[in-house]
């Protein structure tokens, strides 16, 4: 556990030192978000009605931005040696790079999609059903993101590869997601959408690591 | 003890040596040495559990190595010929992570480099030379017995050899083992040599 704790507080103080880029990704989930009323228009009801699925597509874009570094530059640099001899399986080395992920990126996210939602007028009522929809949501994102970072690993042209890979996988994150807030939005229960994203978070909880892991061990 | 036994490994998809074995006893060393492309740091990573033999065995105390290979990676202090050297940290912070995993303080390796002068400095103002420093500090922090260091001196000056050296001795005296893959003579008193291709 130790040894896990020293892999993210190692990721952590990269992300401080290289903050721009974690700013660069909450930034580009703003402005992807901003978009919509300038294009759609920006009539309340027409924004209400489509903000859980604007937020949920603009979490997923912003989400996938930082995967491509996640583990290129150790990858390039030789870090990445280190890391798999920590004494950590690969599974563990993958888990705590998918926590740093969910920290830096998802986390930021989820507390920016408060005024975000306000912003395209989603109704009140929406709004806890649409942020309990992304707690595990975001989570999925980060380990469906992380294992398909290792997957496309010393690939070339891995950067284009990773979102055709991570995107289809992260539907039915999306489909659940944004339907919680929908149903609620509409005054019915999101329950059983936010416990069909708890069932995905359950299985993908174990098994992306394991994937991410042996990904990690093949990549050399 | 380490022992390998009819290796093969391959590199890129093709065969870069076969029926490799050898022995290195407690506080002995290894160098490997022979022309680039016969396969030294491909050995090295396959010594470290980073690739996986295609044929043969590698045998710590007498037990597959191989089997477990979060266990091995915790025998293991690994070199390899990139430093990991994260330009936007400083010295010190670069050597935290091996620090934490090797319960050691930072200065101990920055001190047995000869770095305690530039560890607020940030990697990306180090030369090349101070970077591959750098990387071997790591070796001071780790309590692993088997060290795999790749072109250890590769860049460094007289006196940075001097001290990597003196942090080998000191490792074998301890009953350490070492395994070096070089093209420069290397401070390793009644080492035994390898010749790869």
């Amino acid at each position: 556990m130790s040894r896990f704790g020293a892999v993210l507080a190692r990721e952590l103080r990269l992300s401080l030192r290289h903050a721009g880029d974690t700013v660069a990704a909450l930034l580009f989930f703003l402005l992807v978000a901003a978009l919509f009323p300038l294009a759609v228009g920006p009539a309340p009801d027409v924004l209400g009605r489509i903000a859980p699925g604007i937020v949920w597509v603009a979490a997923l874009l912003a989400a996938l931005l930082p995967l491509d570094r996640l583990f290129g530059a150790d990858f390039e640099d030789g870090s990445l040696d280190l890391l798999l001899l920590c004494g950590l399986p690969a599974a563990g080395v993958a888990g705590a790079k998918a926590a740093a992920h969910w920290l830096v990126t998802g986390l930021p996210l989820l507390i920016a999609a408060v005024p975000l939602a306000e912003m395209l007028r989603l109704p009140e009522v929406a709004l806890p059903a649409l942020l309990a929809g992304l707690v595990p949501g975001t989570v999925l994102l980060s380990l469906l993101g992380t294992t398909g970072a290792a997957i496309v690993l010393g690939a070339r042209r891995g950067g284009v590869l990773l979102p055709l890979l991570v995107l289809p996988l992260s539907v039915p994150v999306l489909i659940f997601g944004a339907a919680a807030a929908a149903a609620a939005a509409d005054g019915l229960s999101p329950k059983p959408d936010l416990l069909l994203l708890a069932a995905l978070l359950a299985g993908a909880l174990p098994l992306c690591p394991v994937a991410a892991g042996a990904a990690l061990r093949a990549a050399e | 003890m380490l022992q390998v036994e009819g290796v093969a490994g391959f590199r890129g998809g093709r065969l870069v040596f076969r029926d490799l074995g050898f022995t290195v006893p407690a506080g002995g060393a290894l160098v490997l040495t022979g022309p680039n492309g016969v396969g030294k740091s491909t050995l090295l990573r396959l010594l470290a559990g980073l690739l996986p033999p295609a044929a043969g065995q590698v045998l710590w105390q007498g037990q597959d190595a191989l089997t477990d290979l979060p266990l091995h990676a915790r025998r293991i202090a690994y070199v390899g010929h990139q430093d990991a050297v994260k330009p936007g940290l400083t010295a010190a912070e670069n050597l935290a992570f091996a620090a934490r995993i090797g319960q050691v303080a930072v200065g101990v390796g920055l001190g047995a480099m000869g770095l305690s002068a530039l560890a607020d400095l940030p990697a990306r103002m180090l030369s090349a030379g101070q970077r591959r420093r750098l990387a071997l500090a790591r070796l001071a922090l780790s309590p692993a017995p088997l060290w795999l260091v790749d072109e250890p001196t590769l860049g460094l000056d007289a006196r940075a050899v001097e001290l990597f050296g003196a942090l080998v001795s000191e490792h074998r005296a301890r009953g350490g083992l070492v395994v070096a893959a070089t093209h420069a003579a290397l401070p390793l008193a009644g080492a035994a040599e390898l010749r790869l291709g």
